[in-house]
């Protein structure tokens, strides 16, 4: 049986242990995993697999992974010869963890896709972006479990019962407020990427609250999500009136700091998230975390038709995959020259080859992450530069936006 | 997540072990995972005070880590190699490299003690060129340095 497995009795010590470091009172059964340990960054990752493998480990809840290294279905982008100790052990990683029963959903927005947690489930999530996305828009509960630990839960069906997952725990413990901004900028996409760049930064690991926006759309706040989860390591974040557990600012705060965010504040962000200036641009990437549907339809209404005449690459799940083929998206996007990668993101090594010099995103977490990672000289814009500047090969700011103005 | 040591409690073993090497305190929290290249053992985080310093062998004193989710696959990787710190001895008691010391035992037969200290003790012990970790967590200046 598989509770008495010697895989069993690791995953158990593994949860033991992070609970009694966490101290927490009990262990809380959760209802689904998404893990991070599918992710290759070398020999342990893949040993420790086999090892669960060969002694008799099963998962006792749904169980879907995060990107990989390198699609094994298509090598377009990460050829095994670019780095062959990567590609095919990320290939491996990938078989094992599908052997293991994981759903190979090989995405970093897992919330795009049906089927997944709901309102005050308990879960257990590795990757940071999906960890304040399903607290924070969907109201589920998990802290960020980190690679070994994600799995050791999904296979007991455990997690510490601390931090996110009780009540207490998920007070916000600083306020934003966005009176201050005009109303027409909280409706720009770009300003949710700048807003949480910006709260991130402040917030460190605290829960922020922001109030004084009106609508954010799940594109929005998977925007807001990533940005305070890479620029700080923010876990969860509320909305005033707009996620689910923060209908009032007190229903939801415990916060001692207000901030009122200056509209240079913005401005600043935006360029701090651009290593480089104006001119001629090498490639365009898209899709971090991975592109949902509606970001499509609205790229493809952006493109109205034209060719883009800089490589432009646009990360997404291979499930999102599949509506752009059923809907005849993806020829449409194929034709004009647009590159459709599945299963892995472009801003960490080993480099895709269309990734030099000066490269165009509309995605803070890929402006934050990338020059670091792939010597790349990096511009940040909204979706709509980010088109116009792939159409012209030259990087185009919209008059229009107020962070040109 | 977890809290610091108060004084009255003046040890908590996050993976058990023993280990005796020289002492490096960490100016800084270092990440494992981006900041730290398990094939040499080096610090390679470009931020970081101490970068191109080597790990290997050390017992390294952190206050704390700085986090990353993959920080115990690059631990367990670097105690498969044998790059990594002899123990790892912090104030803020840190998941992942608990998680990733005692997975690298399980799979490796390697140990990696990981301890939390109150921050007197911290302080006490970075004061000392070699240090030694008794399987019960006894912390305390090496023979090596008489």
């Amino acid at each position: 049986m598989s509770a008495s497995s010697k895989a069993h009795r690791l995953a158990t010590e593994l949860v033991e242990l992070a609970a009694e470091i966490m101290e927490a009172p009990r262990l809380i059964p959760i209802s689904f995993a998404h893990i991070d340990a599918c992710f290759y960054t070398g020999q342990s990752h893949l040993d420790f697999v086999k090892f669960l493998l060969a002694n008799g480990a099963t998962l006792a809840v749904p169980t879907w992974t995060n990107n990989s290294v390198a699609s094994v279905d298509d090598s377009t982008f990460r050829p095994p010869h670019i780095d062959p100790q990567m590609v095919s052990g990320g290939h491996e990683l990938m078989t094992l963890y599908a052997s293991l029963g994981c759903k190979p959903t090989w995405t970093c927005a897992p919330y795009q896709l049906p089927g997944g947690p709901k309102f005050g489930d308990h879960i257990a999530v590795g990757e940071s972006n999906a960890v304040a996305y399903y607290n924070s828009a969907l109201g589920c509960r998990t802290n960020k479990y980190g690679s070994y630990l994600d799995v050791a839960c999904a296979i007991t069906g455990l997690a510490p019962f601390a931090g996110l997952h009780t009540d207490e725990g998920r007070k916000a413990e600083i306020h934003f407020a966005c009176d201050d901004l005009p109303e027409h900028w909280k409706r720009e996409d770009t300003f949710f990427h700048l807003l949480g760049h910006i709260v991130g930064k402040i917030s460190g690991r605290r829960i922020p609250v922001i109030s004084g926006i009106q609508a954010a759309s799940p594109d929005n706040l998977k925007a807001l999500c990533t940005a305070s989860a890479a620029s700080g390591g923010v876990e969860l974040l509320h909305l005033v009136g707009i996620t689910p557990e923060a209908p009032s600012l007190d229903a939801v705060s415990i916060a001692r700091e207000k901030i009122a965010i200056p509209p240079q504040d913005l401005t600043l962000a935006q360029q701090e998230l651009s290593t480089a200036g104006d001119g001629s641009l090498d490639c365009v990437a898209l899709g971090t975390p991975h592109f949902s549907i509606s970001e499509f339809a609205t790229f493809i209404k952006l493109l109205d038709g034209r060719r883009v005449r800089t490589p432009t690459l646009i990360s997404t799940s291979r499930a999102i995959r599949e509506i752009l083929i059923a809907k005849g998206w993806l020829k449409i996007l194929e034709d004009a020259g647009v590159q459709i990668p599945v299963d892995i993101c472009t801003y960490y090594a080993p480099k895709i080859q269309a990734l030099k010099g000066h490269v165009m995103t509309n995605a803070a977490k890929w402006a934050y992450y990338a020059p670091g990672m792939l010597k790349v000289q990096v511009s940040f814009g909204s979706l709509k530069e980010c088109v116009e500047s792939a159409v012209s090969g030259q990087i185009w700011r919209d008059p229009s936006l107020w962070l040109n103005q | 997540m977890a809290r610091p040591l108060s004084v009255a409690e003046p040890m908590k073993i996050l993976h058990q072990g023993t280990a005796h090497g020289p002492m490096l305190l960490l100016d800084e929290p270092l990440s494992f995972w981006g900041g730290f290249d398990p094939l040499t053992g080096i610090i390679i985080d470009v931020h970081h005070p101490q970068r191109g310093q080597s790990l290997t062998g050390k017992i390294a004193l952190m206050v704390e880590s700085r986090g990353s989710g993959s920080a115990p696959g690059n631990l367990a990787e670097a105690i498969r190699l044998g790059t990594a710190p002899a123990a790892i001895i912090l104030v803020q008691p840190d998941i992942n490299l608990a998680i990733g010391a005692r997975v690298a035992e399980t799979l490796y037969g390697k140990p990696c003690p990981v301890l939390a200290v109150s921050p007197l003790r911290f302080q006490a012990l970075s004061k000392h060129a070699y240090l030694h970790i008794a399987h019960n967590g006894d912390v305390g200046p090496a023979l090596d340095e008489a």
